[in-house]
């Protein structure tokens, strides 16, 4: 069963064309890397299909909900951590996570429940009771996985999640998404090649708006000709031969 | 529930950020001292406890603006805002949550403000009471040009306009510092065109028991309020619904 179905979607900003008719389905549970390079369309994919910016035109169902006409349904089921670190800095951890579960619904011990519950699954006992603010970069990021997720969404976008940080932290969060896998169907923004590559079950490469390839990281690699994945890439999103 | 929980974070933040309590609660109080102390040594009418205590407590409010932009740019530039935006929160409980918590941060400052002026030599009476009612529709004007300046500014623009020009402005243009009548012709005209002169004269005439004269000068204030309000429930509307956050 697909998750999310998208028809047409495109999104124009005034003679600009940011993203140009995109057809694509993505099936339940499964983990979907979208790459490209800056400028390609990703992000603006993502903003439409967690409905906050409205589509020039087509549309994308997720789970049934048309996120034209049913946007606030949508959002009930879907749940987005940003590029930036997205947290309300003089709020504790815990409070962030309280908050969040509180927006999508939660009262009292049912979002402090859902926030204890978090935190052990994210490591987070140990900064718990400290400001976001105060927070590393790897921590911010793994509490901005870890907000998106409290309220329990069917749909996971996840845009540039490992940006900025180290090695360690990165494969840390890498684990947590792959733990996410079968559970949750998650949408993937990336310039990692490896980390496309590692998490997903399937990859679409966008260049300039367009979605120009489609395929598992294998499928992508067999394709050009390349070597790697990274090759693959580059042959897919400038158009050229892959460098044998 | 969803709009309180997000409505208890905004509290929060505002009340956890030193600088808002230094500013909000603390330069009002500083001021009101020391303009009491410049009245002690050369007096001045316009310097006596019952006309500066009112000014100063609206003129104290020009740093609700400034909160409330500096908090919901700050949303905006950091992307919280953007988490936000993808949630079921509807606009209208965004609006509120943000307002709310600002509404008894106002009141609590008049009343710093009021309580401070007691040992000034300030009147103990209902009428504070009534001023501190009163200060509600300036308050609320106040909030509605934060909700403004922050949906349409940057968190430095927000510095520049809520911090600087706004406070001076409302100083300047209310009548706290020096009487409008002294200055007369245009720029009284001016002054009393925009509604802090009429929020001081207002709250003075609380104060002074001369109940009156408080509804003529209000009116003034409340349709500012409402139409600022408006504008900004419109215009945070529109970067909602927009394509940048």
């Amino acid at each position: 069963m697909n998750a999310i179905e998208m028809t047409g979607l495109t999104k124009k900003y005034g003679e600009r064309t940011a993203v140009k008719s995109l057809n694509l389905s993505i099936e339940q549970g499964t983990c979907f890397a979208l790459l490209g390079v800056n400028g390609a369309g990703k992000t603006t994919t993502i903003k439409m299909l967690s409905c906050l910016t409205k589509p020039t035109s087509g549309d994308a169902v997720i789970l049934g909900k048309s996120i034209l006409t049913d946007p606030q349904a949508v959002k009930e089921i879907a749940n987005i951590s940003p590029q930036e670190m997205a947290v309300a800095p003089n709020l504790t951890v815990r409070e962030n996570l309280e908050l969040i579960a509180g927006i999508y619904g939660s009262e009292g011990r049912a979002a402090r429940e859902k926030a204890t519950r978090m935190i052990e699954e994210f490591d987070l006992s140990e900064v718990e009771r400290q400001k976001a603010k105060t927070l590393s970069g790897g921590w911010q990021r793994r509490l901005s996985i870890a907000m998106a997720l409290i309220s329990e969404p069917q749909v996971l976008f996840l845009d540039e999640p490992t940006l900025g940080l180290d090695v360690l932290a990165r494969r840390e969060l890498w684990s947590v998404i792959e733990h996410l896998r079968g559970k949750v169907t998650i949408i993937l923004t990336t310039h990692y090649m490896e980390e496309a590559e590692s998490l997903s079950d399937s990859i679409g490469v966008m260049a300039r708006g367009e979605l120009k390839a489609l395929g598992t990281a294998a499928e992508l690699i067999a394709r050009t000709g390349a070597k790697t994945f990274e090759d693959a890439f580059v042959a897919l999103a400038t158009g050229s031969k892959a460098s044998a | 529930m969803k709009l309180l929980a997000f409505a208890s974070r905004n509290r929060k933040e505002l009340l956890r950020d030193p600088w808002n309590l230094a500013f909000g609660i603390g330069f009002p109080v500083v001021l009101l001292l020391l303009l009491s102390a410049i009245q002690a040594n050369i007096p001045v009418s316009l310097f006596n406890i019952e006309k500066l205590a009112p000014g100063i407590a609206v003129f104290g409010l020009s740093f609700i603006s400034l909160f409330s932009a500096t908090l919901i740019a700050k949303d905006r530039t950091t992307s919280f805002l953007m988490r936000l935006f993808a949630s079921p929160l509807s606009a209208s409980d965004f609006i509120l949550a943000y307002a709310l918590p600002l509404l008894p941060m106002a009141v609590l400052q008049g009343a710093v403000c009021f309580v401070t002026a007691f040992f000034l030599g300030l009147s103990v009476n209902v009428n504070v009471l009534l001023a501190l009612v009163v200060l509600i529709p300036p308050a609320i004007l106040y909030i509605g040009i934060g909700l403004l300046a922050g949906s349409v500014l940057t968190d430095k623009q927000v510095g520049g306009i809520c911090g600087a020009l706004l406070t001076n402005v409302s100083a300047w243009l209310s009548g706290t510092w020096f009487d409008l009548n002294l200055v007369g012709g245009a720029f009284k005209r001016i002054a009393y065109a925009l509604p802090f002169a009429h929020a001081v004269d207002a709250a003075k005439a609380a104060i002074a028991g001369d109940y009156a004269s408080i509804f003529p000068h209000l009116w003034w204030v409340i349709g500012y309020a409402a139409v600022i309000m408006v504008i900004a429930v419109v215009a945070f509307k529109r970067k909602m619904n927009g394509d940048n956050v």
